[in-house]
């Protein structure tokens, strides 16, 4: 009788035990993912489109949020590996440092995708795929607008610009793909080009500062974020002007504020930035874990937004 | 040059009334961070002539001038409410995030009271100099109470502010569709921008309260002595503990103009790095960074040489990469020119030209 008692509790922890495996279903991919925090709208909105993304039954998401700083993102990788995920996916918060636990994770077996931005490794084995915008077609993309928006106006057309943060990849990226296209055009002559630091209050007080130096005379702004855009129309609205018609204006992100200031008439085009790859990152997990060969770089599917298409556009953006 | 020498040597020479009041001139404090301003701003006219230029605009006054004195404001604030804490012997680097902390709770209260009349205005002032006045005190306490160096207690607001700014807002930039508070930072009153009087007000009452009481006196015999202004019966930790307070909601202050200049609040860049330029703007003022002899006057001043050389900046166009490198040889000319050592070194030097070559 007592042996059966203690055969039974064996058997029910055992039962247990299965029951808490079958919480995995076959199939599913345990993924770890460090996020950089939530330092901005464009990063929440990132973090909530990677969280629906992968979701049960397929997968079986950790994830961690690593607060802008690097220590925690290397703690966050390590518990994944001594967790033994399926995969790991993170979005680097600065480009080096990362060879020994990306060494850690290639010994233990599990594939590496990176999210949004890149990291400086000697050997590129140690991640599987980079998925994220590209820069520097964005910035392409706003000079093609501007081109194609300059149609039949005469040169020369003034152009300033508003730079991201000195030395960060998007700010040396998005200038270097906007100068492509739009040195190939004589009319344009680029007038002023200072650094606004992607805030909205910098880019106001350059603004000023442009709108004074040139006394009015400026046909167009481009400016890396939309953010210093935002800022850049309140300083010319106070100069008497109107933004969208005496100055035209290109920005990059797609946030929400863009989206009000051209369904306003004050922006007339934003290049998207797109956060909400999540799906794309879903099906990406899926088939590294399947051991399928994938592209080492993923390009975002990103549009460009005019005025005509804000209002429209507005009520579905997520961010 | 050896005509100027020469002067130089005359008037030195002339002990008449003139010549003393010239000295006396010479002499006081604030001399030298005027003369700065005006070389700077001289300079700027004379390279980029529609630099000094002021128009009527919309009802208000438009320029350079104006811009310079509206985006020094903020700066202002906090470097009179710097001026006093060194003044002490303290030190307050959490400035910034106190700043950013105002804004975010100012924006937030925004955000949670309805739209309706002055009433959300009122309140998200009162919440954001309450919330200055509430990080003055948490500093003070820990300078005065705990004994911290006054470096590392402030150090503490310095690195968690953001974070507690970033937890009011959810880590998000909050923009605000409310115009009455639009106005702090961006109206006009007599053609003047309305940050100007905030600072006039804020810089009168100061004064007032360190002239025309003992206020002023007990401030210098602290900064100068404590022990000393101690035994002599000066309650040093009560006075210590209002300057960090002041200093506190000078920031918030601050916080209110910065963000209802752009209509939001950004927990992340607000003020940031605005620390450096209060010690900055206060050391230009001619104040003692050790404590005791302070000038409020001057730090006006400093914050207005700030601006200015910032201003500068985007005026002649320098390429973004160098600003910094551009900023530090200003800064440091700056410093040079207000260094009484070298300014006699510079003397000496000329004179033994002119003796050389006479």
């Amino acid at each position: 009788m007592k042996n059966a008692c203690v055969l039974l509790a064996m058997l029910a922890i055992a039962l247990a035990g299965c029951s808490r495996d079958a919480g995995k279903q076959v199939g599913q991919v345990t993924v770890g993912f460090s996020q950089v925090g939530a330092e901005s709208e464009w990063r929440t909105a990132n973090t909530a489109s990677v969280k629906s993304a992968l979701v049960a039954p397929g997968f079986d998401l950790k994830f961690s949020d690593a607060q802008q700083k690097q220590e925690n993102q290397i703690k966050a990788l390590r518990s994944f590996i001594a967790q033994r995920v399926d995969v790991i996916a993170f979005s680097p918060v600065v480009e080096s440092g990362w060879e020994p636990v990306l060494r850690e994770a290639k010994a233990a077996g599990i594939p590496v995708v990176l999210t949004d931005r890149a990291v400086k490794v000697s050997d590129a084995s140690l991640y599987a795929s980079l998925i994220g915008s590209d820069f520097i077609e964005e910035g392409r993309k706003a000079g093609r607008w501007l081109l194609q928006d300059s149609t039949g106006k005469p040169g020369p057309i003034r152009v300033v610009e508003l730079q991201g943060t000195v030395g960060s990849a998007p700010a040396i990226d998005r200038m270097k793909g906007f100068h492509e296209v739009i040195d190939t055009d004589p009319r344009f002559k680029l007038v002023r080009s200072q650094s606004g630091d992607f805030t909205r209050a910098k880019g106001k007080e350059v603004m000023e500062a442009f709108l004074k130096a040139e006394g009015g005379h400026i046909d167009v702004l481009f400016a890396h974020n939309d953010d210093m855009a935002i800022g850049a129309i309140q300083a010319i609205e106070e100069a008497g002007l109107t933004p969208g018609k005496d100055i035209r204006i290109v920005s990059i992100d797609g946030v929400r504020g863009a989206f009000e200031a051209m369904k306003a008439g004050k922006l007339n085009a934003t290049i998207e930035c797109n956060p909400l790859f999540g799906a794309q990152l879903a099906q990406l997990i899926r088939d590294v874990h399947a051991g399928k060969p994938v592209p080492k770089r993923i390009v975002v599917e990103e549009g460009v937004f005019t005025q005509d298409q804000a209002a429209a556009a507005l009520p579905g953006r997520k961010y | 040059m050896a005509e100027t020498t020469g002067t130089m040597a005359a008037s030195s020479a002339i002990s008449s009334r003139w010549g003393r009041g010239l000295r006396r001139c010479l002499a006081h404090p604030l001399l030298w961070p005027l003369l700065t301003l005006i070389l700077l701003l001289a300079g700027n006219g004379l390279f980029n002539p529609g630099f000094l230029a002021l128009q009527w605009r919309d009802g208000h006054l438009y320029g350079n001038l104006i811009d310079i004195a509206h985006r020094a404001a903020p700066l202002a604030l906090v470097s009179l409410g710097m001026t006093l804490v060194i003044a002490l012997r303290g030190l307050d680097i959490s400035v910034g995030a106190v700043l950013a902390i105002a804004a975010t709770v100012a924006a937030w209260t925004i955000g949670h009271v309805s739209n309706d009349g002055l009433l959300p205005l009122w309140l998200a002032i009162a919440a954001a100099l309450a919330a200055g006045a509430l990080c003055g005190l948490w500093n003070g306490w820990l300078v005065v109470g705990a004994g911290m160096q006054p470096i590392v207690a402030t150090l503490i607001l310095m690195v968690a502010g953001r974070g507690i700014a970033q937890s009011i807002s959810g880590g998000q930039i909050l923009t605000l569709y409310y115009a009455p508070y639009s106005f702090l930072g961006n109206g006009f009153v007599l053609g003047l921008p309305f940050s100007l009087f905030v600072v006039a007000a804020v810089f009168a009452l100061l004064q007032l309260a360190l002239r025309k009481t003992a206020l002023g006196l007990f401030v210098r015999a602290i900064g100068h002595n404590p022990q000393a202004a101690h035994v002599a019966g000066v309650r040093a930790r009560a006075i210590t503990l209002g300057a960090y307070v002041f200093c506190g909601i000078a920031a918030a202050l601050a916080g209110l103009l910065v963000s209802s200049n752009v209509n939001s609040a950004d927990a992340n860049n607000a003020g940031l790095l605005l620390e450096l330029d209060a010690i900055l703007a206060v050391a230009l003022g001619g104040s003692l960074l050790g404590g005791g002899r302070f000038s409020l006057a001057g730090s006006l001043l400093g914050a207005l040489i700030i601006q200015a050389l910032t201003t500068t900046i985007y005026a002649i166009g320098v390429p973004p990469q160098v600003n910094l490198a551009v900023k530090a040889v200003l800064v440091f000319a700056v410093m040079l020119l207000q260094s009484p050592l070298c300014r006699g070194q510079l003397r000496a030097l000329l004179r033994l030209r002119a003796e050389r070559r006479a």
